[in-house]
This record gives structure tokens, sequence and C-alpha cells, in this order.
């Protein structure tokens, strides 16, 4: 699949950017993000492949704009509602729920 | 759904991982001690410490090293590693004639048994692009000075096999124990961003 994942030689990205003394995680939702995708696939309802589609699929300026665990993120929802674990309005109404608790 | 009301995602990234873990609790699809024990596990067991065991032993055991070099996932596991993200590794050797440099164009695939979770550079797109269209000028920017007779091999990464530099052993450590040698393998050694030893 000839995508915006397939970065292999494209120009203008910038400089490599290394950070000194890069700890694991950078934040506490990574680590929660991480665990989450560990779990479900170890739990078998989505192979890592259907996993990387899902993340090839993320529209391309999202993509480049977006953090890895971000990437994450948009694979698991949407891998989690195409395998019929929840529908989008099961996870629109865990968002209204967690923004009314804030 | 006429009348639904759209809602949209959390603008803030930390409630939206929220509220899909809530769900996934709410579903019995994770638990949460099991996620507690995965970040466990992978933010203070496995890393970059596991594969400098290997290299060290590489390099006061030749034998060990022709294992490592024929079937690297076996030898690998001699030492206690393995598991997820590294069952089909290739350990590829740095020679003075041969500088090995790894990347995951496509992703961030990479030997999560020896060298732990990737650090963001690595899956972050300038590297993923420039390193196999200007090797050089990349090890160049890491520090590494690489001679114009010597070959740089890139191995780009897959979901199916991964894998590990063998750095070349510093000059001037024939006395150090093996464990002195392991603490002078660092991640980025491991990578080909760096010489092992290198400040």
């Amino acid at each position: 699949m000839n995508g915006i994942h397939d970065l292999g030689g494209m120009h203008g990205l910038g400089p490599v950017d290394p950070e000194t003394q890069e700890p694991v995680f950078h934040d506490q939702w990574e680590r929660r993000m991480f665990a989450l995708l560990m779990s479900t696939f170890a739990g078998g309802i989505y192979n890592v492949d259907e996993f990387r589609h899902a993340i090839e699929r993320m529209a391309p300026a999202e993509y480049l704009t977006t953090s890895y665990y971000e990437h994450w993120l948009h694979s698991l929802e949407r891998v989690m509602m195409e395998k019929g674990q929840f529908d989008r309005a099961e996870l629109e109404a865990a968002w209204a729920n967690v923004a009314e608790a804030t | 759904m006429a009348g639904h009301d759209h809602t949209d995602p959390p603008s803030d990234i930390a409630l939206r991982v929220k509220a899909l873990e809530s769900l996934l609790l709410e579903k019995g699809l994770v638990e949460a001690e099991t996620l507690d024990a995965i970040v466990e596990l992978y933010e203070h067991n496995i890393g970059p410490k596991n594969g400098a065991q290997v290299v060290a032993r590489a390099w006061i055991d030749p034998e060990y090293k022709a294992r490592l070099l024929a079937d690297p996932t076996s030898a690998i596991a001699e030492l206690g590693f393995s598991g997820v993200q590294g069952e089909d590794m290739v350990v590829v050797e740095n020679t003075p004639e041969v500088h090995n440099l790894l990347v995951c164009t496509l992703c961030s695939c990479y030997p999560w048994p020896v060298l732990g979770l990737p650090p963001v550079w690595y899956k972050a797109a300038p590297y993923r692009a420039r390193a196999v269209s200007e090797p050089r000028s990349v090890l160049e920017e890491f520090g590494v000075d690489i001679g114009d007779d010597v070959e740089v091999r890139v191995w780009d990464s897959t979901a199916e096999v991964r894998y590990m530099v063998l750095p070349e052993r510093p000059d001037g450590t024939e006395d150090l124990s093996e464990e002195e040698l392991a603490a002078l393998v660092t991640r980025d050694s491991m990578i080909g961003t760096a010489r092992a030893g290198q400040e």
C-alpha cells in the first residue's frame, strides 16, 4: 500500500531530533495506551497487520502531525469498532463521560 | 441516527485514552491489573541492557558469537531474552569494512526483547525518511564518523524480521570484564547510530 506511512526516502521532513536521556514513556497516557494495545492484542481480537493497517488508513495530514501513541489510539479505536467490540455511539458516550468528569 | 448528537473526541489526548480504557474495562476486554503489569514490564525490565549483555557475551566468547550470527533468536534466548517483537531475529555485525544501520521506514519495528521500546526519533518521520536515502548524513549527525571506504548497509525492519547490530568491540578493552564491556554497549550502538563506547 502506497500511503503516507511509506516514508522511506521522502524529502523535507526535517532533521532527526534525538532526545538525551529519553524516558520509556513521556506521559501517563502513553503508558495506558501502550498497555491497552498490548492487552487487547494478546486477547487475539485483531492481528498485527490489522492494527498497522488501521494506522495506515489515517488521513495523511493527521498521520504526520500526531505522535506515535496517538497513532495507536486511532488504530485501536477503529479496529475494535470494526471487530464489533463496541460501536461509535458507545465510544462517544465514553468521551462524554470523561469530559463531564473533568 | 436522526436526532443523534455527534460527540467529538476530547481534544485532550489523555482524556481520549481514558475514555477508551474505561470502555474496554467495562466490556471486560482488559483488566486493570494486567495493564499495570504490562507497563511495569516494559518500563523497568525490558530494555537495551538486555542487548548489551548479548553483545558483551559475543565479544568475549567466539563460540557464542558464531551461534549469535548463525541462529540469533536461539542464541539470544540462551541469555533469557525472547518474546513479542523478537520472534525472528537477525544480527548484523559491524566490522572495519561494514557499518550496519537499522530503520523501520513503514512504522516502528524494533527488537523489543533486546532493546526495549524504540525511542521517539526512531519512530518519527525524519529518521524513517532519511536513513535509507542518506544514511551517511544521518550517521554524521549522530556523531558517527564513517570513512568513505566503509560500506554502509541499511536494514529496513519488518513486522516479521527484527534486526540488531553487533557493534565493534572498542580498542583497548582487552582487560575489561564481561560486565564492564556490557556497560559500553548503548542502545544506539545496537541500532547503528553510535559506536560502542562512544561518548
